[in-house]
């Protein structure tokens, strides 16, 4: 199944509006989902016998820089019967406060190996996963103040906690 | 400090009353980190009812070197000494797989000179057997077998020896570079890999007589841990325990990458010879029968490196060195077949600077090691380790 064909049949099963846009300009092609429909889209795609997308490679949450202002997470997907390739994507504007963390559905329930991605995703990017059955921090400690790999975070090199570190 | 929503502590409010529940009923076991069989700093909360493993937790990260947030803040070249120090143990396959992402990112996959593609395979495949080698190895020592360990890691030290007579490090060694090679192969590396070839291939044999088909061996393996194979894929995992699974699936096939699709050779996958389909035994067995077929592969390349592509006075291995590393704006997830499985790499790059804007490693440890609570439920202690070992992973990749 080609890149057009999947982004009709996605179209056909939810509607024209679950498609945000799409990037055709890289080497691998690129569908923006809705944010909201994310978790039902994955599973469209890893049950339907004609795409059959089994296999999430990979997870990444990424910050897309302060002036920017928006958080996104990259779903690269891999069809073992059909040796195919998908990225998806979604995004969200956010203020960079740390009570309201971005927050995107989960997809823990239609592949169990985005439970540990989505986890780092929190732990180093601040993305919160609705409905993730334990999204605590994975590698770093649980009291760890701040989120990493977010454009705007300052290492600890002079405090930790409140206290100076000399 | 400011007040944190009350959600995003529910989650592990939630884990320490489990575990304070569990310490009344049950007993909460800490294995880790520092514990042998665990293989470096992984530490598992196990929660106990006698003998009988009822949960297991995960904790990890005591390794974790801010590997993403270097490659941020370093060139495209810079970063390959890191990438080295995910799986420490095939540290080729590691910057193979980095090195070619972003000659792809770049457009100049295409154009990288055959010998050094044949380099690239030689010395990756010579890291894969070191990396299985220590698989097999410790796996024994797990078990209680001491022998083949020795036997395994004086193999091994053959392999780490040639790789540092290349690139002037044992383990670390910095060697694959984006365009090329750090250097050549040294004069006379061919003639001396074949000499190790020749003297290996008995060595399994013996291997195999003292652990494959030992039955003390496979009766602590054999029918234990059983990954069902939609159940792996679902937990995302992929190399040898994957293919132990009974699938046949390797991206040296699948992609066809570097000069893969010029060699010959088998993908090995479990068949439930000793037991059931994807048990421990099947696992370990699809090592083994990987170091074969990688043996195979070595000796194709170099009968190459030794004919037609071999070695001119005028050859330089930078010659196609970029001078400036500055992809195109895009995003790429680049994936290769490590020796643990599909060892991937996600970039985006901005197009301005030399400095990637984002980069997340996935290393197949990190996936692999994610399906082990569901794996353990159940099992004995003992089998828990024997079902760690299997797995087979390095912690330098799970944390990163």
């Amino acid at each position: 199944m080609s890149f057009e064909d999947i982004k009709l049949l996605l179209v056909e099963k939810f509607g024209q509006d679950v498609i945000d846009g799409e990037e055709t300009t890289g080497i691998q092609p690129a569908l923006l989902i809705k944010p909201d429909k994310i978790a039902d889209v994955c599973l469209e795609l890893r049950d339907n016998p004609k795409t059959h997308f089994d296999f999430l490679s990979c997870l990444s949450g990424v910050d897309h820089g302060v002036a920017d202002g928006r958080f996104g997470v990259v779903y690269n997907l891999s069809s073992i019967p059909y040796h195919l390739q998908l990225t998806l994507k979604v995004s969200k504007p956010n203020n960079r406060d740390e009570n309201e963390l971005p927050s995107f559905p989960s997809v823990t329930s239609v592949y169990r190996t985005a439970d540990w991605h989505e986890r780092e995703a929190y732990d180093m990017v601040g993305i919160f996963f609705e409905g993730h059955p334990d999204l605590r921090r994975i590698l770093l400690p649980d009291d760890w103040d701040g989120f990493p790999l977010r454009k705007d975070y300052t290492t600890a090199e002079k405090y930790y906690k409140g206290i100076q570190i000399d | 400090m400011e007040l944190i929503n009350s959600k995003y502590n529910e989650a592990l409010e939630r884990y320490q009353k489990k575990i304070a529940d569990a310490s009344v009923e049950d007993m909460v076991l800490n294995m880790g980190p520092q514990h042998p069989s665990t293989h470096g700093v992984l530490r598992l909360e196990l929660i106990t009812d006698g003998e009988i493993v009822k949960d297991v937790i995960p904790h990890i990260g005591y390794l974790h070197r801010c590997f993403e947030k270097h490659a941020e803040s370093l060139t495209y070249q810079q970063t390959i000494p890191f990438t080295d120090r995910m799986d420490y143990l095939a540290s080729m396959n590691n910057s193979h797989a980095w090195v070619m992402g972003v000659e792809r990112m770049l457009g100049i996959d295409k154009d990288i000179p055959k010998r050094i593609e044949y380099i690239r395979v030689l010395v990756c495949e010579l890291n894969r057997i070191a990396s299985h080698l220590i698989a097999i190895g410790t796996y024994g020592i797990d078990i209680g077998a001491f022998t083949p360990f020795l036997w395994c890691f004086s193999d091994r030290e053959h392999i780490m020896g040639m790789l540092e007579w290349a690139s002037g490090s044992r383990m670390l060694y910095n060697y694959i570079w984006v365009g090329g090679l750090f250097y050549d192969l040294p004069v006379g590396f061919e003639k001396r890999c074949r000499e190790f070839v020749d003297y290996f291939k008995p060595k399994m044999v013996e291997l195999n007589r003292l652990l494959t088909d030992n039955q003390i061996f496979i009766n602590r393996t054999a029918n234990v841990g059983v990954l069902p194979l939609d159940v792996a894929i679902n937990y995302g995992c992929s190399g040898p325990v994957l293919r132990g699974s009974g699938l046949k699936y390797d991206l040296r096939r699948i992609d066809n990458y570097s000069v893969y699709p010029e060699l010959e050779f088998d993908i090995p996958c479990g068949k439930g010879e000793m037991g059931t389909v994807g048990d421990c035994w099947d696992r370990y067995k699809v090592r083994v029968d990987e170091i074969d077929q990688s043996l195979k592969m070595i000796e194709q390349s170099l009968d190459r490196l030794e004919n037609e592509l071999k070695r001119t006075p005028d050859f330089d291995p930078r010659a196609k060195l970029p001078r400036k590393i500055t992809p195109k704006p895009q995003d790429y997830y680049a994936r290769a077949e490590g020796a643990k499985g599909e060892l991937g790499f996600y970039f985006i790059a901005d197009g301005r600077t030399e400095v990637p804007f984002r980069v997340k490693s996935r290393g197949p440890s990190f996936n692999n090691l994610s399906v082990l609570p569901e794996l353990a439920k159940g099992v004995m202690i003992a089998d828990l380790v024997a079902i760690i070992g299997s797995i087979d992973i390095v912690l330098g990749e799970v944390d990163r």
